[in-house]
């Protein structure tokens, strides 16, 4: 993970075209989505079709806070974290009732909700949107762009120490448990209500997290792309199609399809990568359900029994 | 003048509701008979309202009759999503949560294709009768909203008459109770699926053209519908036909009452909001089988 963060910062010091630090801003911002959405599907069992929410939640977080009292960015990140996790907190009371397929259209309605929410909120900016002024400093950094390439690979990094911690801990383990049977697991002395509180939590608030930096790069944002359907799709299709049972999974599924996606915008056309995930979400799904390492590992299990 | 306010709302949410339950009835085929999650419903509807609006166009049809002409096709290619769906998911069991995926993945799918075919235009249909009103004393009645509210109901009147006095239809009504009696009663569990998703997928095509001619058209609107769709027909009590029209009103009605007001930029949230408190407080619906 040092090792990561360290040629993070000899990128920033060798690349001198911005289109990399912007393409690989986004592809990093796949990476905690995907991530933070594994927690709670992969890990779980439990399918969230509200990621865009949760991302937009942390966005506007941080352009309210922004706006009201000029706070920092690593304040408007903590913030904007607490935030999201408040909601995956309640999110994870709604578990209690709700399950299954119940539970994915439930996350559903909880974005388009807090979507109408921003929409009708004229103090940032209503439907038309909000406009966010870079900083004229950027710390010891060349440019602003590489502050926040920096900024977003850190955070980056953390989301999968923390997600690769929940996985092999005790957690993880009372995690799967729910995943593959409830009420087996509940029967068994599992916590499941406090595990399912700490996964829908942890989820939110790294959505969040995610989402608070977004107005500072795109410099201005809309509930229409704040809470962009794209963004749940992403968050689904990413931890699919790079295999939901490890912590591997979604980086590799965020790295491929996110790196594909931003080759695809740049040679062919935006919707042209839209389609492309869709069809390769629901190419995963139906021929490959364990992703590509589940793929990896089914290759090199044939190879040693040869 | 509040009042004559109010008694408009109500009515215009009467009519709306009728045509949310045209909406919603495909899902409650599917979803409440079928225990198939299709989240792509709303999806092609909207693909429902393009064919008419082609036909329109083209052929100067009539919008209602050229979204009945299109159910054939439709008909079909329902039929071919429960063989691809039946193959890859059900068959192996794994059904619930990665079919789930599987139509929000077909969703996003056919909303990208109609964006790069058509654009993010919003499209309408021609009729004579668009635009025109009747009205009743202070009571004004749009035919843009009347037309819809109208076919909407002969649709579900047929749909229910079909499921409760058909061997076919009764056989889907069994179909997710009761398999294996279903079998012995000499019908074959796959087939009546097929037809009930067949038939499902069918009323998309007229609830596609029932939505163009309320309002113009454009690919991502359809999202909007999936609260609402989902709401009326969990609140409706899951497949039960009667009750996914009453809860159909109920929607429309509380949603032309926030619109009028508070204004209209909060009804899209009221599905949602009703979708979420129903499944916290009372998950079985109001009419539902508990």
């Amino acid at each position: 993970m040092a090792a990561v963060f360290i040629a993070g910062m000899i990128f920033t010091e060798v690349a001198d075209n911005e289109f990399y630090f912007f393409a690989s801003y986004v592809v990093l911002q796949a990476v905690i989505m995907a991530t933070a959405w594994n927690i709670l599907g992969g890990y779980t069992g439990y399918v969230n079709f509200g990621s865009a929410g949760f991302f937009g939640v942390g966005a506007y977080t941080a352009i309210a806070l922004h706006k009201a009292f000029g706070l920092p960015l690593p304040l408007l990140i903590l913030a904007a974290g607490a935030m999201s996790g408040l909601i995956g907190l309640g999110a994870g009371y709604l578990t209690l009732r709700i399950k299954g397929v119940y539970f994915a259209i439930a996350t559903l309605a909880l974005a388009i909700v807090f979507e109408t929410i921003a929409i009708n909120w004229e103090f940032v900016g209503g439907a038309s949107g909000a406009y966010i002024l870079t900083p004229e400093e950027f710390l010891f950094f060349d440019s602003y762009i590489e502050m926040l390439f920096m900024l977003i690979l850190s955070l980056a990094i953390g989301s999968v120490v923390v997600a690769r911690y929940l996985s092999t801990s005790r957690i993880g383990r009372g995690l799967a448990a729910i995943r593959d049977d409830e009420i087996a697991a509940e029967c068994n002395g599992v916590p499941t209500l406090k595990l399912k509180l700490i996964s829908t939590s942890v989820m939110g608030a790294m959505m969040g997290v995610a989402g608070a930096p977004y107005p500072f790069f795109v410099t201005y944002v809309d509930p229409a792309s704040a809470f962009n359907l794209l963004i749940a799709v992403n968050a689904i299709a990413m931890p699919m199609i790079g295999g939901t049972a490890t912590w591997l999974g979604p980086v590799i599924g965020a790295l491929v399809v996110g790196g594909m996606q931003e080759i695809i915008t740049v040679t062919i056309s935006s919707e042209m990568n839209l389609l492309v995930v869709g069809v390769m979400l629901v190419g995963f799904i139906t021929l490959a359900p364990k992703g590509i390492v589940g793929l990896v590992q089914d290759y090199l299990k044939k190879r040693r029994s040869r | 003048m509040v009042l004559e306010l109010f008694l408009n709302a109500v009515v215009a949410g009467i009519l709306l509701g009728g045509f949310y339950a045209a909406v919603a009835l495909g899902l409650s085929i599917t979803f409440g008979q079928l225990d198939i999650v299709n989240i792509a419903h709303p999806a092609f509807v909207i693909v429902g309202s393009y064919t008419t609006y082609i036909i329109n166009e083209s052929l100067g049809l009539d919008p209602i009759l050229a979204g009945v002409l299109a159910t054939p096709i439709f008909f079909g290619a329902g039929v071919l999503l429960y063989r691809f769906y039946y193959v890859s998911f059900e068959r192996t069991g794994q059904e619930s949560l990665s079919g789930l995926a599987f139509f929000f993945g077909i969703m996003f799918i056919v909303e990208v294709v109609l964006i790069m075919v058509y654009g993010v235009d919003y499209r309408l249909v021609e009729a004579d009768y668009i635009g025109k009103t009747i009205s009743f004393g202070f009571i004004i009645i749009p035919i843009r909203m009347l037309a819809p509210f109208l076919m909407a109901s002969v649709m579900t009147l047929g749909v229910y008459l079909y499921l409760s006095r058909t061997f076919n239809g009764r056989a889907i009504l069994a179909v997710s109770q009761d398999r294996l009696a279903l079998q012995l009663m000499g019908a074959d569990p796959v087939k009546i699926k097929q037809l009930a998703l067949g038939i499902a997928v069918a009323t998309a095509a007229v609830a596609g053209s029932l939505l163009i001619i309320i309002g113009p058209v454009e690919p991502s609107v359809g999202r909007l519908y999936i609260g609402r769709v989902f709401a009326i027909v969990i609140l409706g009590g899951m497949g039960s036909i009667g009750g996914t029209m009453t809860a159909a009103l109920m929607i429309g009605v509380v949603e032309s009452l926030v619109a009028t007001f508070y204004g209209p930029s909060w009804a899209p949230a009221v599905g949602f909001i009703i979708l979420l408190v129903t499944l916290a407080i009372r998950p079985q619906g109001l009419f539902g089988r508990a």
